[in-house]
């Protein structure tokens, strides 16, 4: 393994478990060629005529499966953290000794914290997905065999299509299914809306096993996963918490810094001239992200605004604005409250929608793009704009990447980030770990100021003459240093040990992240 | 004692710690540190300790810190407050330096709409306060601190008015009722408070003190600029006495009530209709006016019914309160808001105003608009109107 300097300057491997990298080249620089991936050629002569694929168990369909040593086994993340299939999975894996397993969920959650014992026992060699919480810490630890590889949904989306990554075996929990495989989301106990996370899963992997805890004759609609695609069918007790999977209600932020944050945002949106008929949002679940929704939905009302859609992530919230006729359509990657699992079920204009139709990197163009804003969160920024997801200061692995890099391609990406928390400054000189180019960012909101990139004189223009605190980037990032007492120190870490590879969305390496010294 | 500690301990503590420290007769200090921010400031926090501990002149102890982000002036007020608590003779202070450029002073006549309470003794809600904007930020040394904290919360205050950036907001603090409240004096008088908010006060003689203390204090520490005073009615003796108390001194600025003390005093309950205090309420305006000093209504508690708060701030200004305590920083754009002179109160006193400067120009005497004779209070009254809708702006 060699280390290179990619394109934003950071030292990436060129060989992450034994396989062939290419750095980070810039935003649209790498335009790979060749074909997609195939799948085996299926024949429905090989399945039940009577299209019945139910197995007595997720062991048997396992076996079934051709389960066997190394092979790649995906998962999704609509359970949340009420998931208790990928535990239970992983506990059947164990029990036929089962080794060195890629894990490939669509994200992780401090639920799978149970997975920790079969990384150490070497039932799972590594994680490529997310490493969110006690996982997180496990690999910036050193202690996965194998380097973890962080890819955000679209980038997801993009190796299975591209055939950097090959499912030997998918499992797709189905909140709703019939004995032929068609299954979706938002039927059942375990309702949780879309299934898009799992959509690559069903049409890429060589095995698919659909897995449910209502399991209905056939045919279940809508069906957001053809039975076509699918092999055995599994009937459980229970798929997971539904209080987990997701909550009752979505609480906006009580915070009043946050809520600040959130009133700045809906302002610069308005001052900016993005709100303006027919304009069009992405908001997601952040308490500061709904309370910005809020604001802004009160901005619309006053001014008699509508929008074309708004991209979810979508809560009660937003289903509320187009139940008032403030949206024409809610474009829904995820469903975060019942609301929203309500309002797709019964509403034509609020769609599911995939990673492939939301940003996905090989499609004949990006929806992402033809967004007008944006309104993300971020672990860290530095003062050139570049943007942290993935872990905090102190070099500790968190969080997910989720669609966060993916909707960076908005005509105006704002990150809504306090300035500091308790005692750690958020604006750096340099992002622990970089997950997103500077030039991609637009706009970071902070309590304490609003600081446009100089990229953007558009922007800077359009809210020359407004009220809003408009700051430059530096003198926000001195005046935290000066509460905090100074710049904060780097964490000590191991440059030559690799834990894990943030990739871009196109598939390239963007960042390492080393092992802590600790 | 052997060892006294200070601060909060447990996981959800943020922004503050927690100091423990024993006597030791030899072996040097001893520092054990667990902090959240161990990664990024361990070096800073041991070098703060140290340099704390020197400063008291401590050669052997084992000190323990549970650090949970801890900005540096709260965790030199927290040690501090450990070792003066284990050796209560010490008398020196460890002062930080202070922040000259962050404290801008303040007028008599300056606007006190909004008025924002932040307990003593919780640091974290200092340093993003003045960022909502009120018209005065409270650092509370009374009620909101328990009586076993109140020599740390003095420390706490101390160093933030010291150190923390307050944004342009009037620095105010309210000691503790009297006479327990004169010590309080000596760690805000000298390190930049603007207004002394002094609660549950019944007789003039009381503010005097208070005065005495404070010129006394302005004195040994070569303080300059002018600091003023806000008594609170809190009692029936209290409101007997509003008008002698509001005039006791030229350093009182406004007279606040303070209804929930009032309400207790009297034996009745505090409802939202607030009859049972309106007459109280009436005289305390009075009392101010007849005075020349702001009256300052209460704080309006139920921080989710900001429809409640809008109407209760109107007939706040209705009834001639010039401002409003709060306890949330959401609370603060309705208080400001609501005492907005509205657009036609703006738009006559801008034609008075106008005729004025035009007598003025003409250097007549005699101020008329249209037929109308106008009479130098009204004159007064549109200044006013137009010099709160320009300082309001600006904030």
């Amino acid at each position: 393994m060699k280390m290179i300097k990619n394109a934003v300057g950071r030292l990436v491997p060129d060989e992450v478990n034994g396989v062939k990298q290419i750095p980070y080249k810039g935003v649209g620089k790498y335009i790979p060629d060749g074909f997609t991936a195939r799948t085996k050629i299926r024949s429905c002569a090989e399945f039940p005529s009577d299209g019945n694929k139910v197995v007595k168990s997720l062991k048997e369909a396992l076996k079934k499966a051709g389960i066997k040593d190394g092979m790649t086994i995906s998962t999704h993340h609509h359970l949340r953290n009420g998931d208790l299939l990928t535990n239970k999975l992983f506990d059947e894996i164990k029990s036929l000794g089962i080794k060195n397993i890629r894990w490939f969920p669509s994200a992780s959650f401090p639920c799978h914290s149970h997975l920790i014992k079969y990384l150490e026992d070497g039932t799972i060699h590594h994680i490529e997905g997310s490493m969110n919480g006690p996982l997180g810490r496990f690999t910036t630890e050193g202690k996965m065999k194998g380097v973890g590889v962080l890819r955000s949904h679209g980038g997801r989306y993009q190796s299975i299509q591209d055939g950097e990554v090959h499912i030997d075996i998918a499992i797709i929990a189905a909140p709703e299914a019939d004995p032929f495989g068609n299954a979706n989301g938002v039927n059942g106990k375990s309702a949780f809306g879309g299934t898009g996370f799992s959509l690559a899963d069903s049409e890429y992997a060589d095995r698919v096993i659909v897995v449910t805890d209502n399991l209905q004759p056939f045919p279940v609609v809508p069906w957001q996963i053809q039975g076509n695609n699918v092999d055995y069918v599994v009937e459980v007790e229970s798929l997971g918490d539904p209080a987990k999977i997701v909550s009752g209600t979505t609480e906006v932020t009580k915070s009043p810094d946050r809520l600040l944050i959130a009133e700045y945002v809906a302002q610069f949106m308005e001052e900016a001239g993005i709100m303006k008929d027919g304009f069009s949002f992405q908001a997601g679940s952040g308490g500061t992200n709904l309370a910005f929704a809020l604001f802004l939905k009160e901005k619309m009302k006053a001014k008699g605004i509508k929008a074309r859609f708004i991209r979810g992530g979508s809560t009660k919230y937003l289903v509320e604005m187009l139940e008032e006729g403030l949206t024409d359509y809610i474009l829904d990657g995820q469903t975060f409250d019942l609301e929203g699992v309500r309002s797709m079920r019964e509403n034509h204009n609020h769609v599911s929608t995939s990673p492939f139709t939301s940003y996905n990197y090989h499609g004949k163009g990006n929806f992402a793009s033809i967004i007008d804003a944006v309104v993300l969160g971020a672990t860290e920024v530095d003062v050139n704009f570049n943007a942290n997801v993935v872990s905090h200061s102190d070099g500790y692995l968190l969080h997910g990447i989720g669609g966060w890099q993916n909707c960076m391609f908005s005509k105006c990406t704002i990150l809504a980030i306090p300035s500091f928390r308790d005692r750690i400054p958020v604006i750096l000189d340099e992002v622990t770990t970089l997950c997103a180019p500077g030039e991609l960012v637009d706009v970071i909101v902070t309590e304490r100021g609003i600081a446009i990139n100089p990229r953007r004189k558009d922007l800077l223009a359009a809210v020359k003459n407004s009220n809003l605190p408009i700051r430059s980037i530096k003198e926000i990032q001195k005046e935290v240093y000066e509460i905090c007492g100074g710049a904060p120190a780097k964490p000590l870490v191991d440059e030559s040990n690799v834990v894990a590879v943030i990739k871009w969305v196109d598939g390239t390496v963007i960042d390492s992240v080393f092992k802590l010294e600790i | 004692m052997e060892k006294a500690s200070a601060g909060h301990l447990g996981d959800k503590i943020r922004s503050d710690c927690f100091i423990e420290i024993e006597k030791k007769t030899k072996g040097g200090i001893e520092i054990t540190l667990e902090s959240k921010v161990a990664a990024l400031y361990r070096d800073a926090i041991l070098f703060q300790a140290e340099e704390i501990l020197d400063f008291f002149e401590i050669k052997n102890a084992a000190v323990t810190i549970r650090d949970y982000g801890a900005l540096p002036f709260t965790l030199a007020a927290r040690m501090e407050t450990a070792i003066k608590r284990l050796f209560p003779e010490i008398k020196k202070e460890f002062l930080m330096p202070i922040n000259k450029k962050k404290i801008i002073g303040t007028t008599k006549e300056r606007l006190r709409r909004s008025r924002l309470y932040l307990p003593g003794n919780e640091p974290k809600f200092f340093v993003n306060a003045g960022l909502h904007s009120p018209d005065g930020i409270i650092l509370d040394l009374e009620d909101s601190v328990s009586p076993n904290e109140k020599d740390s919360a003095q420390l706490i205050v101390r160093n933030a008015l010291r150190t923390v950036d307050f944004y342009g907001c009037e620095r105010m603090v309210r000691i503790n009722q009297l006479p327990k409240g004169l010590d309080d004096l000596k760690y805000i008088i000298p390190n930049g408070v603007d207004v002394v908010l002094v609660p549950k006060v019944e007789t003039a003689e009381q503010i005097r003190n208070v005065e005495n203390e404070i010129n006394c204090l302005k004195e040994e520490y070569i303080i300059k600029h002018d600091i003023f005073l806000m008594p609170i009615i809190e009692s029936a003796l209290g409101v007997e006495n509003a008008f002698q108390i509001a005039s006791s001194s030229d350093l009182v600025c406004s007279l606040a009530i303070g209804l929930e003390d009032f309400t207790a005093d009297l034996g009745i309950e505090r409802t939202k209709a607030g009859t049972e205090s309106f007459s109280m309420r009436c005289r305390i305006v009075n009392a101010a006016k007849a005075a020349k000093v702001q009256a300052i209504d209460t704080v309006f508690s139920d921080i989710s019914d900001m429809e409640g708060l809008r109407d209760s701030v109107l007939e706040a200004k209705h009834l001639g309160f010039e401002g409003k305590g709060c306890i949330h920083p959401r609370q603060i754009p309705v208080i400001n808001e609501a005492f907005r002179p509205t657009k036609e109160e703006i738009a006559k006193a801008e034609k008075i105003v106008a005729a004025y400067n035009d007598a003025v120009g003409k250097g007549s005497g005699v101020v008329a608009l249209g037929s109308k004779m106008i009479d130098a209070p009204v004159v007064a009254r549109a200044l006013k109107v137009i010099n709160m809708v320009k300082s309001g702006d600006k904030k």
